[in-house]
């Protein structure tokens, strides 16, 4: 998503640094005060989503590569940390570990393999890719098939704190979704970061700078894959849950509507989309395949006249950077 | 009856035909898929879906208006073309400035929006469409059972694959087609016009979608979700293939086809992924794809 008429200038001087600062602060303070409001199970998954996202933004809006298999880090890294936690019956910072190993590691090999290609193929590929492994996921017994993993005990962390009390769950969901989250905005704003962005805006420019830019894109699609993947293995935990439905195509074009929702590309944009979405699918819930139609014809809308998403459109309004 | 490799020449031959009727498909789509991204340069994601219109709306034809198969083989194609040509002219051209993955994206909401609807209406189970009745029945060749209606699907998917190989490659119109893939401005400044040929295009290429949808319609169970498992399938023979030639999809499509009959022959349990494996060792040792020119 190369052009520069769609994406926020990237420029990040100091006069615009305070304005990141202060949706920070308006996050973090959301999200402290949201559970004593809402449900603390729906902003787990709410904020397990936001880290799905920011992910998958990582890629497609620093990188300019448009993953449509992100499903395959989340999903089987949902698989192993449940497996892990169920059947081996490790503590569920082990069994998190476990999760989002096997996404790095699936990440090396998809990766691998889809940076082989560029623009459009790369999207048919990792979407190929993560097929593949959803039909492999449908066989294999460790999925357990069409039931998933069902009852994954949450444990206690680090042996002290019970997960199973619904607040201890929040604090922990919310203090590992942060972390990935300002590990994402350090690397997008270190100069590997730039680097990234340079490959986006030109690759072939980047090559003749001296850049190993394939080498750049694995890591970023590595990093992109692992974070998704610790996204995957918090919610199996959330949920007690690992199915099918986390490995499927949808799932990978439900984190892409999130983060073309927010905006591509910025900041936190990705967050307010994972947000926008879950409550919309939680209120669309009685209605059954609606629920598809609506997504698809946002999908269409936001294509259409709202590319920049609504932190893209705040930030532009602000004129700040967001 | 006899043996070959200790499989029976009926199951050997049979899983060959069936392979052969999934290629038909693979490369009616991934034909479809190449001209419309020569054109639009765009990946049609609602291909799955206008695959799926297409065999509903000859199980509909016959359930609610009684035309047959063969009249809806002609309307089919026609009319969910058209809606193509709409989708063209209202979204996609919108889109036309912008990276091509945006258009990747808007086709891909379209896909979940139709799809969504159909579920609605349809339910998530298969409708069945009878074969027509001058195409029941069948041959014993002595090693296999042939029936008609395959034989006509593969028979005539070759033809149309043909016709369209023949129409872009070697006359007139398909010339200026090329050129205008090449060179849209150049070919602009000639005095043609080039927008009207990228609607058609599209048209066309869902018009083949769909025509592959009727053509399903008997074998497979006509439901909302027939498309979206098909098209990834489709594009990872198009990542194989490559889309720079006609031909190549063409090619790609039957020859993947068949190893995924014989696929399932031999190692059942691998069938269905078989494709995607392959896609994997092209990517590893000839990453433009084997009909591909490296970008």
């Amino acid at each position: 998503m190369a052009s520069a008429a769609d994406v926020p200038a990237m420029r990040f001087g100091r006069e615009t640094a305070w304005s990141l600062g202060v949706a920070a602060a308006i996050m973090v303070v959301f999200l402290i005060a949201a559970p004593f409001v809402l449900y603390p199970v729906f902003l787990e998954k709410a904020l397990c989503f936001a880290l799905f996202a920011c992910a998958f933004n990582l890629l497609i809006g620093y990188v300019g590569l448009l993953s449509f298999g992100h499903a395959l880090y989340f999903g089987w890294a949902s698989y192993l940390a449940a497996y892990a936690a169920k059947s081996w019956g490790l503590p569920p910072e082990l069994a998190i570990l476990i999760g989002t190993a096997t996404a790095a590691v699936l990440g090396v090999i998809a990766g691998g393999l889809a940076i082989r290609r560029q623009g459009i193929y790369f999207a048919m590929i990792t979407l190929a890719l993560a097929q593949m492994m959803y039909l492999v996921a449908l066989r294999v017994k460790l999925t357990g098939g069409e039931d998933g993993i069902q009852a994954v005990p949450r444990g206690r962390l680090f042996g002290v704190f019970d997960l199973n009390a619904e607040m201890t769950m929040y604090v922990f969901v919310l203090v590992v979704v942060l972390a990935g989250f300002f590990l994402i905005f350090r690397v997008i704003n270190s100069p590997f970061g730039e680097v990234l962005k340079a490959i986006r805006e030109n690759e072939q420019r980047a090559i003749s700078l001296g850049y190993n830019t394939d080498r750049y894109k694995l890591i970023a699609f590595v990093l992109s894959a692992t974070l998704a993947g610790l996204a995957g293995s918090v919610k199996a935990l959330v949920f007690q849950l690992a199915s099918l439905t986390d490995v499927h195509w949808t799932m990978s074009g439900e984190v892409i509507l999130m983060t073309l929702v927010g905006g591509l590309g910025t900041i936190f944009g990705p967050v307010v989309g994972a947000f926008v979405i879950i409550a919309m699918e939680n209120y669309l819930a009685p209605f059954g395949q609606w629920v598809l139609v609506i997504q698809g014809a946002i999908f269409v809308i936001c294509v259409l006249i709202f590319r920049r998403g609504v932190v893209g459109e705040l930030a532009n309004w602000l004129g700040v950077k967001l | 009856m006899f043996e070959i490799f200790g499989i029976p020449s009926q199951a050997l031959f049979g899983q060959l035909l069936l392979g052969l009727i999934n290629g038909s498909f693979y490369a009616l789509l991934s034909l479809g898929l190449a001209v419309i991204f020569g054109m639009l340069n765009i990946i049609n994601f609602t291909h799955g879906a206008q695959y799926m219109m297409g065999a509903f709306t000859a199980y509909l034809l016959l359930q609610y208006w009684g035309i047959n198969y063969w009249a809806a083989l002609v309307i089919v194609p026609i009319a969910i073309g058209a809606t193509g040509i709409i989708i063209e002219r209202f979204l996609l051209r919108r889109l036309h400035q912008l990276d091509p993955l945006y258009g990747l994206l808007l086709t891909f909401g379209l896909a979940l929006v139709i799809e969504g609807l159909f579920r609605n209406y349809y339910g998530a189970s298969g409708q069945p469409y009878n074969v027509p009745e001058s195409l029941q029945g069948g041959h014993n060749l002595g090693f296999m059972f042939l029936p008609n209606y395959r034989a006509w699907v593969i028979v005539f998917s070759l033809v149309v694959c043909f016709c369209t190989w023949f129409a872009i490659e070697r006359t007139r119109l398909g010339s200026y087609l090329r050129a205008a893939t090449e060179n849209p401005t150049l070919v602009r400044a000639f005095g043609i016009n080039v927008s009207r040929m990228v609607t058609l295009t599209y048209g066309f290429g869902v018009g083949l979608a769909a025509l592959a949808g009727v053509m399903a319609a008997p074998i497979y169970n006509v439901s909302p979700q027939m498309g979206s498992d098909l098209i990834i399938v489709v594009f990872a023979v198009v990542v194989i293939g490559g889309m720079g030639s006609i031909m190549g999809a063409i090619v790609t499509g039957f020859a993947l086809g068949i190893v995924e009959g014989l696929t399932k022959v031999f190692f059942p349990e691998a069938s269905n992924t078989v494709i995607f494996a392959i896609m994997v060792v092209v990517l590893l040792v000839r990453p433009a794809g084997l009909f591909g020119r490296s970008a």
